[in-house]
């Protein structure tokens, strides 16, 4: 039992840091930057306690609770980019009075969340997991509860999300009907594709994971919830929830699905197909550039998705280096809308970028060096994040999945072409507030580093992928 | 040899492009900028003629190779140089530093970033020639479009914005069919290198397609007739060096993507595409010559006239005789100097009137006597005059493909005439005749650095165009390599599939 709970260790510190946090919350007046720093702090020590943990996998708690590289890296992933994302979006959070004590720890309350999430080899365990990180991400879409835009998008995520939890639960129930457990390992022996009702289920519970990675055609609230909330959010939810759900989709398709194969496989080229076109050329006519990038999240999903449609561990490791590159891209161009802001009000419309980049080379050069990122131009990181999804596509004789994804890759090629032209052809139209923080700076430049160089060494990230995967 | 000398030719400047860069809040740092870059380029230009001296002329393979692991158990980062491919290097050297010289009188705004890009692209475009392997060739290949699209798009004319997205998507589209391409063949031979690749032999019934897929790259580039129209309006809108460095080495990738990889790696595929290729091409020089006639800009005519030379260019390579990729070798590296030479030329104008069209000229040669000298001596070169390269060029093109089919060799042949004909005409009414515009009386000439810059451009062409010698030898052997090679494997490739 002790030895269960030493595997636990992760969770379980994260969760007393959390009630600890919580209460200094309560009691110290205007804690929000000793709550903020506490938090940043249990990450930290988050990290290193996971860093120490054994990379073997093993089942506790009648199997339903699964440690092995691969939750770990997911889980190092996750608190990495929060840990950015929180840094780099100090000064939004004080500028707008959303600065309250809440705010980090719910956060770390949905990674918990998401931890159980990734670990869980039980439908139930899951869905408790899934469930705590969705309530937690309603609250967080609606934290600027005074503005009518952010609770619109929180009433609108909670709605929209409850209704895909249903189906996925009812896909759970499905499942457990069918194949009377509700263990991965059991389900999975039990399921094949004779059976229409197990088929069923795994549709719904496809729709659901589809929901929370925002993939075609239940990407609705992606645009709306992204434009709506306060920036500092709409930051968190494109890098962790999708790594968290992108994570347990693969999850799914690895164990309790691994029989069915060629049956969610079609559903996932569909998805990806769809995910990539609509991510493409929805985001043409954009010009708030949250909703850009609501669009452009969904597009990346696609081609994430296609990684995953080829249903080998290669192509399972080609989907996490993708997502991995995408958070770096993500982060980084969030960091520098961080930075768009005009006379004390943050924009968010791309024309108040015409031209910056006479005033602000530094800052026009990061987005320059995300967005060719982003469009999948070599040598930026963005490149290979393609490169080796279409590589395992390709291996796998999908030559319509991969000429479908690049070909999409021109056409949104062309929307992150049009910042850039806003940003250096277009005639200046007013310089940005000056914002004189480093750990902003630190992380446009941390990503952009890594993102031009990455063709320095291309196959690190690969290496810890496929080494955390086979163990 | 121990001495990475490729990488150092490739990386130089995007060394003193990061130094530039990491430099530029000092005062007075436009001057020092553009020395930077003047050193910088005329290093590498010297390296890689040291590069040239050192090459060995005799022999077949690939010298100064350099490989790295790279995306390891994948990929290796192999370099290389052969007869061909050392010439473009010569070529991108040469014609930067005579860019970075070109905009010190034309770019007036953002001199610095304007330095950057060049100096990047030099560093892409030099990869481009150097890379021995599929993924590090697309890498580069790909990456040299983001500095020419800044390059366009910010010190670029009225369209600019226009032209800039229609180069980079027509480009991009057409690339991303090659990555598909290349890693379909890496899944097929199990490698990317392309002398591994050359080794195993890509079996015959994949070559079509990939041979179509590589195709739709390297036509894009090139450009051929359909798909040229990105060429006109990049040329136009794009500031003189952009234009310059576009028709002088960007164009030449595409070529040189077919003599590297489309002919020795799929045989089976070149044979059987050669006649849509003898067909394209010819429909280029005599459809784009007309179109070129009626050109009022000048830019635009020297631009179609670009897509025209480059269909000698490619007629030249597939008839894959011996005089005809000689040919074809020798018009891309002349109409590399005598497109940049007449870009140069028009910039000239255009840096004092500010107007590209023709009619806004006529009798130049009255107040500015040393410019019409140069501009009627690249325009003579332009459409062939014996003692010119580029009468070589199109000579040893006739040549190669009279051999292989009389009635495709007398259509291209009436191109030659057409040639003659627009680049006459454009002479007549931009330098010769009556002076229409008031303002031309008071143009200036020539300044020092315009006339040292045309000058030798002109003193080039004209010594290679009477010793030719130095260049063919260099390739002599490659080239005979390559027809070689292709007879063989064409020959391996139908008797296996007997």
């Amino acid at each position: 039992m002790t030895y269960n709970l030493n595997i636990l260790l992760p969770e379980i510190f994260l969760s007393i840091s959390i009630f600890l946090i919580l209460m200094v919350g309560v009691f110290f007046k205007k804690s929000y930057n000793l709550v903020t720093n506490l938090s940043l702090i249990a990450l930290v020590i988050l990290i290193v306690i996971i860093l120490n943990t054994e990379s073997t996998s093993v089942k506790i708690f009648t199997d339903s609770f699964i440690r092995d590289g691969y939750a770990k890296f997911i889980k190092i992933l996750i608190i990495i980019s929060t840990i950015f994302i929180l840094l780099s979006s100090q000064v939004f959070i004080k500028d707008n009075n959303i600065a309250k004590f809440e705010y980090p720890i719910i956060i770390l309350l949905s990674i918990l969340g998401m931890f159980f999430m990734v670990s869980s080899n039980d439908l139930i365990l899951f869905y408790l997991g899934l469930e705590l990180q969705s309530l937690s991400l309603y609250v967080l879409a609606a934290i600027d509860r005074d503005n009518t835009r952010s609770t619109e998008s929180g009433v609108k995520y909670f709605v929209l999300s409850a209704l895909s939890s249903g189906l996925l639960l009812y896909g759970c129930s499905l499942l457990y009907g069918f194949t009377g457990s509700t263990n991965f390992d059991i389900i999975s022996n039990s399921l094949n594709t004779s059976s229409v009702g197990s088929i069923f289920a795994m549709v719904f519970i496809l729709v659901g994971l589809a929901f929370k990675v925002s993939a075609v055609p239940f990407h609705m609230w992606t645009p709306d919830v992204y434009e709506g909330s306060p920036t500092s959010i709409t930051n968190f939810f494109s890098a962790a929830p999708k790594v968290a759900g992108l994570a347990v989709l693969i999850r799914f398709m690895q164990t309790p699905f691994e029989n069915i194969l060629v049956e969610w496989q079609t559903i996932i080229i569909f998805i990806s197909i769809a995910s990539m076109i609509l991510g493409a050329v929805a985001a043409i006519g954009q010009n708030n550039i949250k909703r850009l990038m609501a669009y452009s999240s969904i597009g990346h999903i696609g081609y994430a998705l296609a990684g995953v449609a080829t249903g080998t561990d290669s192509g399972y490791m080609s989907s996490i280096v993708y997502i991995t590159i995408y958070i770096v891209m993500s982060i980084g161009m969030f960091a520098c809308i961080f930075l768009m802001k005009k006379n004390g009000k943050y924009t968010e419309k791309i024309y108040d970028l015409s031209g910056i980049s006479k005033k602000h080379p530094l800052v026009a050069i990061s987005f320059l060096i995300i967005l060719f990122s982003l469009a999948g131009i070599p040598p930026l990181g963005g490149f290979f994040a393609k490169f080796y999804v279409f590589m395992t596509v390709i291996e796998n004789g999908m030559y319509f999945l991969a000429i479908v994804g690049l070909l999409t890759t021109v056409i949104s090629a062309f929307y992150y072409l049009r910042i850039i032209k806003i940003i250096y052809f277009d005639e200046f139209a007013g310089s940005f507030d000056r914002i004189r923080n480093f750990s902003i700076t630190g992380t446009i430049f941390l990503s952009c580093i890594l993102l031009a160089t990455f063709f320095l060494y291309p196959s690190t990230l690969n290496n810890i992928v496929s080494l955390v995967f086979t163990s | 040899m121990d001495f990475p000398i490729l990488s150092l030719i490739i990386f130089l400047p995007l060394l003193g492009a990061t130094f530039i860069f990491l430099f530029r809040y000092q005062k007075d740092n436009n001057k020092s900028a553009i020395y930077v870059s003047i050193f910088t380029s005329l290093a590498n230009l010297l390296l890689s003629l040291f590069l040239w001296f050192s090459f060995d002329n005799n022999y077949s393979g690939f010298q100064f190779i350099e490989e790295k692991n790279w995306i390891s158990g994948l990929i290796k980062f192999k370099l290389g140089i052969d007869g061909i491919s050392i010439l473009f290097i010569l070529l991108t050297a040469f014609i930067t530093p005579i860019c970075i010289f070109s905009c010190i009188n034309s770019v007036k705004e953002r001199v610095k970033e304007f330095l950057i890009a060049i100096l990047v692209l030099e560093t892409f475009m030099i990869g481009v020639f150097c890379s021995l392997d599929l993924v590090i060739f697309y890498l580069f290949f790909e990456a040299g479009l983001i500095p020419m699209f800044l390059i366009i798009g910010i010190w670029g004319g009225e369209r600019r914005v226009y032209s800039a997205f229609k180069f980079f998507l027509y480009t991009l589209l057409g690339s991303v069919l090659m990555l598909v391409a290349i890693i379909s063949i890496y899944w097929i031979t199990g490698t990317t290198d392309i002398t591994s690749i050359h080794e195993i032999k890509i079996p015959s019934e994949f070559q079509h397609l990939l041979w179509l897929a590589f195709f739709s790259s390297f036509a894009v580039k090139m450009p051929m007739w359909p798909v040229h129209t990105w060429l006109p309006d990049a040329h136009v809108e794009a500031p003189t060096a952009g234009s310059v460095i576009l028709a002088a080495i960007l164009l030449k990738m595409g070529g040189y993507g077919f003599l590297r990889f489309s002919i020795p790696l799929f045989p089976i595929a070149t044979e059987y595409f050669t006649p849509m290729i003898y067909f394209l091409s010819l429909i280029a020089i005599i459809y784009t010559s007309l179109v070129a006639l009626m050109q009022e800009d000048m830019k635009k005519l020297i631009a179609y006239s670009s897509v025209a030379h480059m269909g000698y260019v490619t007629l030249g390579i597939f008839t894959l005789t011996k005089q005809g990729i000689d040919g074809g070798m020798f018009q891309m590296l002349s109409h590399g100097l005598i497109s940049a030479a007449l870009f140069l030329c028009v910039g000239v104008l255009y840096d004092r009137s500010h107007s590209r069209l023709i009619e806004t000229y006529g009798g130049v040669v009255n107040s500015i006597p040393k410019y019409s000298l140069v501009f009627i001596i690249f325009a003579l070169a332009a459409l062939g005059l014996p003692g010119t390269t580029g009468f070589l060029g199109e000579f040893l093109v006739l040549i190669g493909i009279f051999q292989k089919n009389y009635l495709i060799g007398l259509v291209a042949t009436i191109g030659v005439v057409l040639c003659a004909a627009y680049m006459l005409w454009l002479s007549k009414r931009v330098i010769f005749g009556q002076i229409k515009n008031p303002e031309i009386k008071t143009l200036k000439d020539v300044n020092f650095s315009e006339g040292t810059i045309l000058f030798i451009l002109a003193t080039i062409v004209i010594f290679f165009g009477f010793y030719p010698d130095p260049l063919l030898n260099t390739m002599n052997v490659s080239v005979n390599g390559l027809i070689d090679n292709y007879e063989k494997d064409l020959i391996y490739h139908l008797s296996a599939s007997k």
